[in-house]
């Protein structure tokens, strides 16, 4: 039995030390907005925050995040800084297919969390683990500038 | 520049729904308990099947096989390929059965413990000439013949250009359902209705027993066009035979290695000139290769023959087209459709001709632009307003070209700057007579009780935006609230069949049917009364109709254009290039929505630019090397420069509020702005795409 916080809740996997952690959370725990794009680590449809860190749950054993606290975007979609980046993904035309979205929601968070106001370079190296191929990400970049200037001291 | 209201950006209809996170795909239903599918692939290019062995299978564990489907062959145009291989396989990865099981990992188990005894044919693996050919097109215009008599001088190069991956970052993946005579199918897909047809011919069932719904969808850019049909009926068999509910989703690796990608291309451009260095005539060559199995390759082709002159006016053109058939996965539909391939080839031999008679690769190119009244390739005539030189003069203004490139040339550090020019067009909608002969599109538009207004159309929203710029239309023709109109995802039990998502036509073509719709809808409106509408497609004036039998006429009704520059970097010790800027411009009529129409051309010109530069895939030995994300390199944040797109608006009279195609469009120019731009840099000839950094190794 494997416990950890998911989104705030105390949970327990019955699932072995061994399996991966994006299929307890879709699977056992139904929160089916962590995606899985390439199961390898590459794309970051699977990004979730790990204490805070962005990890791509594609690679994580759950074994390893005992007492951990996960953060997917079903819990991270109930916070103010969610709502922040709503409206600037929505105004910079930050999203087309929405496979990519969580995933690259969650880096955001990550990225202005450690940098509340980053440049449009820091932008592009701080997403750079994130593919997503409808956007050609500059409407992505300027989301996150826009949400860095109007979520000022939310980060 | 002026924004009307149709231009006017607004919140997408599927806005909330992605950003939460709440949109189900296919993989996210959870609603019952599914069996998974697992294929069984062929390991070798070519062989002749003598057995199959099965291991043990549990309780609850199934295996599918062709002896589960009643007429094994799936329609992509023509049933020409099996759901499951026959006797013989022709491409390693084809489907020779399923093994299905209560979870995937014991399906995928199970599959790999199928032993399989396959006598190995002679494959044909290699793009030339030789190879058995599925279709072949040829068109003239004008006297080639004589043109070459009289040349002074004959100049002749060939391009290659390689695979591209369309690498949705969802991969393919279906559920179905085989319940009191109905299959339902669901998944990632564009075009219900081409999932429909083939499920019907294999199961030998009509339109009431075949209910496609198509889920969210991870993007598309076409391979989501063809390929569904083939796991459509593959996932279909399985709960045909089994009745269960089966799932068959994709990982990325299986996805790389066995689904339709962009045909690798081999053109030969052979043009006749004068003695003041005008072209005479251009007989061009163009092979694609199909893979195993024809599929879509036969109209891929159609479209990259006709833009075998892209953007110019050609004063006579012989064109042959073929797809050649190997031993390799089946190409198939990617965004551009063909163009990229020629335009390309097109873009880089009228520059070269310009370098080869001693001219500027601008001033050379820019005498031939087609203008309005100018005759097409096939024959036809372009009958609707070009602003090509608004927008060249735009993208020169803003990008400093002319002075850059003079800058540009003989340099010799480390470090040498490029900047390229490239033009491009796309012809909007099914190419010839399709749209009048085939589709037939119908559309609804349906009127609740209460008021609200649905768009019933079998076009899907795969990120493109279709659903917004739809209602957007509606509600402005009805002058209602946008928030009173809706499109649900398309579900073949309730919406009627207005043609694929495909060929930059949903909006174009869809989007004035539903807008006829709207306008009768206003004239009768009532409020609390339930009423459908239905509407037809009808034909916009060609001036020359299309005759596919000569390959001859317009081609296209109209033709979206666009303009390129970019600056770049290119490092002479480690050959690796970096992007400065680019500048472009667009003709898509009028936008239907600018943001929406904006994000198409940032996200078709980024895979341009990574077509023509670093998406590089190859079979070895028939095999898809590169079957991965790490292997198999699609743009990151970090890769990209800064943008600086505009539109010039040119509303179109046959599209709904002036719209023409914009989808495609911008894919066409990214790799030839890209090539021109290293050429500049380097002074050397780029032949072939991509560009990679051996490549431009090679060129140091
Ligand atoms: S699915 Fe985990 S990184 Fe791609
Ligand atoms: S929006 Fe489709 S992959 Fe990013």
């Amino acid at each position: 039995m494997i416990r950890f916080k998911l989104n705030g809740k105390d949970v327990e996997s019955k699932m072995l030390p061994g399996a991966r952690l994006i299929d307890s959370i879709r699977e056992e725990f139904g929160q089916i907005g962590t995606k899985e794009g390439c199961s390898e680590g590459e794309c970051g449809a699977c990004a979730v925050l790990i204490d805070g860190e962005l990890v791509n749950s594609c690679l994580v054993a759950l074994g390893s995040i005992e007492g951990q606290e996960i953060v997917t975007i079903e819990g991270y979609r109930e916070t103010d800084r969610f709502k922040v980046l709503d409206k600037a993904y929505m105004k910079a035309g930050g999203v087309q297919c929405g496979i990519c979205t969580p995933g690259m929601i969650l880096a955001t968070e990550a990225l202005l969390a450690k940098n509340p106001h980053p440049s449009r370079e820091e932008v592009k190296v701080g997403l750079a683990g994130n593919l997503c191929r409808c956007t050609g990400y500059n409407m992505i970049v300027d989301a996150v500038l826009q949400a860095a200037e109007e979520g000022d001291g939310l980060w | 520049m002026h924004i009307s209201r149709i231009q006017a950006p607004v919140k997408k209809k599927d806005h909330d729904e992605k950003f939460g996170a709440h949109a189900l795909f296919v993989d996210d239903l959870q609603d019952k308990v599914y069996l998974y599918a697992k294929a069984v692939r062929s390991p070798v290019p070519h062989g002749k099947i003598k057995s199959i062995e099965f291991p043990e299978l549990p309780e609850g564990c199934y295996k599918v096989t062709m002896d589960d489907v009643p007429q094994n062959g799936v329609v992509v145009i023509q049933a020409d390929q099996p759901v499951f291989a026959g006797d013989v396989v022709r491409y390693i990865g084809e489907c020779i059965c399923l093994i299905v099981a209560p979870t995937q990992r014991m399906a995928d188990e199970l599959a790999a413990e199928v032993k399989l005894d396959i006598e190995e044919l002679e494959p044909d693996l290699e793009l030339r000439k030789g190879n058995e050919i599925a279709h072949e097109y040829r068109y003239e215009t004008g006297d080639v013949e004589r043109a070459f008599a009289e040349a002074v001088d004959i100049f002749e190069e060939t391009f290659e250009t390689g695979y591209q991956e369309q690498a949705y970052i969802e991969p393919q993946g279906m559920i179905a359902e085989w319940e009191d005579g109905i299959m339902t199918v669901k998944g990632s897909l564009q075009c219900p209705y081409y999932v429909q047809t083939s499920i019907k011919h294999a199961f030998k069932l009509d339109d009431q027993h075949v209910r496609i719904i198509q889920m969210a969808t991870g993007g598309g850019f076409g391979g989501k066009e063809d390929y569904p049909s083939v796991i459509g009926c593959q996932v279909a068999a399985a709960a045909y035979a089994i009745g269960k509910p089966v799932k068959m989703i994709y990982r990325r690796q299986e996805d790389m290695e066995v689904t339709t990608k962009r045909h690798p291309s081999k053109s030969t451009y052979r043009t006749a000139l004068d003695k003041d260095g005008n072209i005479l005539a251009m007989d061009i060559d163009v092979m694609f290769n199909g893979g195993a199995y024809p599929g879509l390759s036969s109209v891929v082709l159609q479209r990259g023959l006709i833009c075998a002159t892209s953007v110019y006016t050609i004063p006579a053109v012989r064109a042959l087209g073929t797809i050649n058939l190997t031993n390799t996965v089946p190409n198939g539909a990617y965004r551009g459709f063909g163009a990229p391939q020629t335009t390309f080839a097109m873009e880089q031999h009228m520059a070269h001709l310009a370098k080869h008679v001693g001219q500027d690769v601008l001033d050379f190119r820019l005498k031939y632009v087609a203008k309005q009244g100018d005759h097409t390739s096939t024959g036809g005539k372009h009958s609707t307003k070009i602003v090509m030189p608004e927008l060249i003069d735009r993208v020169l203004k803003k990008s400093d070209y002319r002075n850059k490139v003079e800058q540009f040339k003989n340099q010799t550090g480390r470090y040498r700057r490029g900047i390229g020019f490239a033009m491009f067009s796309h012809g909007c909608g099914f190419t010839g007579s399709a749209e009048r002969d085939l589709l037939k599109s119908v559309a609804h538009l349906y009127k609740h009780a209460d008021n609200r207004v649905e768009v019933r159309v079998a076009n899907t929203d795969i990120g493109q935006g279709i659903k917004t710029t739809l209602c957007k239309i509606v509600a402005d023709t009805l002058d209602i609230p946008l928030e009173r109109v809706f499109c649900n995802n398309p579900d073949t039990f309730i919406v009627p069949d207005s043609g694929p998502t495909v060929a930059s036509r949903s909006l174009m073509i869809v989007g004035r049917l539903i807008q006829r719709a709207a306008i009768r809808m206003k004239e009768e409106w009532e409020d609390g009364v339930e009423k459908l509408y239905e509407e037809h497609f009808i034909e916009e004036p060609t001036t020359i109709a299309w005759d596919i039998t000569k390959f001859f006429g317009d081609a296209y009704p109209t033709y979206s254009w666009g303009v390129y520059a970019l600056e770049t970097i290119v490092d002479t010790v480690t050959a690796k290039t970096e992007l400065v800027k680019l500048w472009g411009a667009y003709d898509i009529g009028t936008p239907g929505d600018e943001t929406i129409a904006m994000g198409q051309m940032m996200g078709g010109l980024t895979q341009g630019l990574a077509y023509g530069s670093i998406e590089d895939m190859v079979a070895v030995d028939g095999k898809i090397k590169q079957n991965a994300f790490n292997s198999y390199n699609i743009p990151t944040s970090s890769d990209i420069c800064d943008f600086d797109l505009e539109f010039v608006n040119n509303p179109y009279e046959w599209g709904p509020y002036g719209a023409k195609g914009a989808g495609e469009l911008p894919l066409n120019g990214g790799a030839p702005v890209y090539t021109q731009s290293i050429e500049n840099a380097l002074g050397a000839d780029v032949m072939k795409i991509p560009c990679t950094v051996e490549e431009v190794m090679e060129l140091l």
